[in-house]
């Protein structure tokens, strides 16, 4: 049961693979079945810029946003969770919350008149919007490591630092990687509307779909995007996998 | 030589420890025991700082440990808890090497210490160094927590209720064990168990306590015989003590010599005039056993064999009922 669910997981990962790098390296080799849904004298791919800038322009938003708030949700988290910082909790909770009240078109329009147009104001969104659920597995993961487990590594001379990297990381790593997967996919689809305010991007295809009325470049837009948060969500599915099962012997 | 000077603890208005002291010569084993919330596994944290004490001060051969970083102390303490506390995600030999490690000793002294400590505890380096904690028995769990916390030579081992959440099959099974072993190595241990049994089997002293104070501290068979209150008779349970005390003592010390015993061949011997053969007694049995045997089998004396199979002497009823005399 377990190895037929691999072996799906495999073959799906593999025809993501395949049908994104060919949308991505070769995007007319899709131009007939896409003709048939943009009307007649559009261009059924789009063409104003190159699809592999656009998709590498993308990654980078997301994974410098998802990055930055792996970093500071991570360092939140861990200083909760210390003795020292547990006062903290409810203020970095509250906090991390409010990131995700705002809707991420309301957060763009307030980062705008602060940053200006371009990537910087989709950035300061991505990031809001990514620290939450990382901020929250971070919590649970450490707070998840059984505290007999962490007592003997007290007692038999660890300090703290050591137990930190050694003992409770370690074991809440399958968690934070759930977190992290979390945000990273929100990030891939949020980035999108990114393109409203010029950071190029993946999204600039289906808003150019949307003013001229192209379906075809809406979908051409929406199944790279999907394509990409397919891939990375098993990705990092695999890496939470082998996070959470010790190899054994 | 651990010593424990007026070990304090306060919570609040509550005293949980109240100015414990004792001391524990190289090579022995101490019990703390009493009920729960007596102050025995607050006592024995104290000692390796888990908890800081509100007064009092422990001495490691003459040396105070107040001013020690409590990481450092902790790495001279061996500490085994129930429940075990196995780090999942590290294999069998790693979770051992945790204290050599933190010590910093050279791979090889570690890789040798962690074969001869799996060897001892009966555990195969082949078979089980590279398994992982989930894999394992709950006993095997445990020789491994208890290998762990010996691993690194500590001065003493701090253990509590080591043996606790085991089936009791394999609790006496580990006990047993365990006290070779400490024979054997000459390990120092401090004991906190509510299990008078336990107590009884593995430690050298007892160190009765009650609301955060040592009510008595004793060898368990004056503890026995010269309870000091009624609190540590009722904790000894005053119905089987006979018992108890017959459990502490081997039949060579009571025998005596060994008259008109014959061996018939078989393993059984007889006596002259009787026409009944019976099974006779191992030296290393203890006193309770030979009771018992004696009132299973319906005789009055039985013969006490060696090792290689030769009669030493006889064990008989009355001289076990006279050990009981001088208790109150």
């Amino acid at each position: 049961m377990a190895q037929r669910r691999g072996l799906l997981r495999i073959v799906a990962a593999g025809i993501a693979v395949a049908l994104f790098s060919i949308m991505v390296l070769v995007p007319r080799a899709f131009e007939r079945p896409l003709a048939a849904l943009a009307k007649f004298g559009q261009p059924a791919i789009y063409d104003r810029d190159s699809i592999l800038a656009l998709t590498l322009s993308h990654i980078g938003l997301v994974i410098a946003a998802s990055l930055a708030a792996l970093v500071i949700a991570l360092a939140i988290g861990i200083f909760v969770t210390r003795p020292a910082g547990a006062q903290y909790l409810p203020l970095a909770r509250a906090v991390a919350n409010l990131g995700q009240t705002f809707p991420p078109i309301a957060m763009l329009a307030v980062a705008v008149p602060l940053t200006g147009f371009g990537a910087r104001p989709t950035l300061v969104a991505l990031f809001a919007y990514g620290l939450l659920p990382i901020f929250e597995n971070t919590i649970a993961g450490l707070k998840g490591v059984s505290p007999q487990v962490v007592e003997a590594a007290r007692g038999m001379g660890m300090t703290g630092r050591r137990i930190l990297r050694e003992i409770e990381l370690p074991l809440a790593l399958p968690v934070i990687i759930a977190g992290f997967r979390v945000s990273i996919i929100v990030s891939i689809g949020t980035a999108t509307i990114g393109s409203t305010v010029g950071a190029r991007g993946l999204g600039e295809i289906i808003i150019a779909g949307l003013q001229a009325d192209n379906l075809a470049y809406v979908l051409q837009g929406g199944v790279l995007v999907a394509m990409l948060a397919i891939l990375v969500d098993l990705g990092l599915g695999f890496l939470e996998r082998r996070a959470r099962q010790p190899r054994s012997a | 030589m651990i010593t424990v000077e007026g070990l304090t603890k306060s919570f609040g208005p509550v005293r949980a420890v109240d100015g414990i002291s004792f001391e524990l010569a190289e090579g022995e084993a101490l019990a703390l025991i009493g009920p729960s919330g007596c102050g025995k596994s607050t006592t024995l944290r104290m000692i390796n700082r888990l908890i800081e004490p509100s007064a009092g001060r422990v001495l490691i051969d003459g040396v105070d440990t107040t001013g020690i970083p409590p990481a450092t102390l902790r790495l001279r303490m061996g500490y085994a808890i129930q429940g075990i506390g196995l780090f999942p995600h590290r294999t069998v030999a790693q979770n051992i090497a945790t204290v050599p490690r933190l010590l910093g000793w050279p791979r090889p002294r570690i890789a040798a210490r962690v074969a001869e400590l799996l060897e001892l505890f009966g555990l195969p380096p082949a078979i089980f160094a590279r398994k992982y904690p989930h894999e394992l028995s709950g006993g095997q769990q445990q020789r491994v927590g208890v290998a762990r916390a010996m691993a690194g030579k500590p001065a003493v081992l701090l253990m509590d209720e080591p043996f606790g959440a085991l089936d009791p099959i394999t609790r006496t099974r580990l006990q047993d064990e365990f006290l070779a072993i400490r024979r054997r190595m000459g390990t120092t241990v401090l004991l906190v168990t509510h299990d008078m049994d336990e107590a009884f089997k593995l430690a050298d002293r007892l160190a009765v306590m009650e609301r955060g104070r040592i009510v008595q501290l004793d060898a368990p068979e004056s503890l026995l015989r010269r309870p000091a209150s009624a609190f540590v008779e009722s904790l000894i349970g005053s119905e089987d003590r006979g018992l108890k005390l017959l459990s502490l003592a081997g039949v060579t010390a009571l025998m005596g010599p060994a008259m008109d015993w014959m061996p018939i061949g078989d393993g059984t011997f007889r006596k002259a005039g009787a026409n009944v053969s019976l099974a006779p007694l191992s030296a290393s049995a203890s006193l309770r056993e030979a009771a018992s045997r004696l009132v299973f089998a319906g005789v009055d004396e039985l013969p006490v064999i060696d090792e290689g199979g030769a009669i030493v002497g006889v064990i008989d009823m009355e001289r076990i009922i006279a050990f009981g005399g001088g208790s109150r």
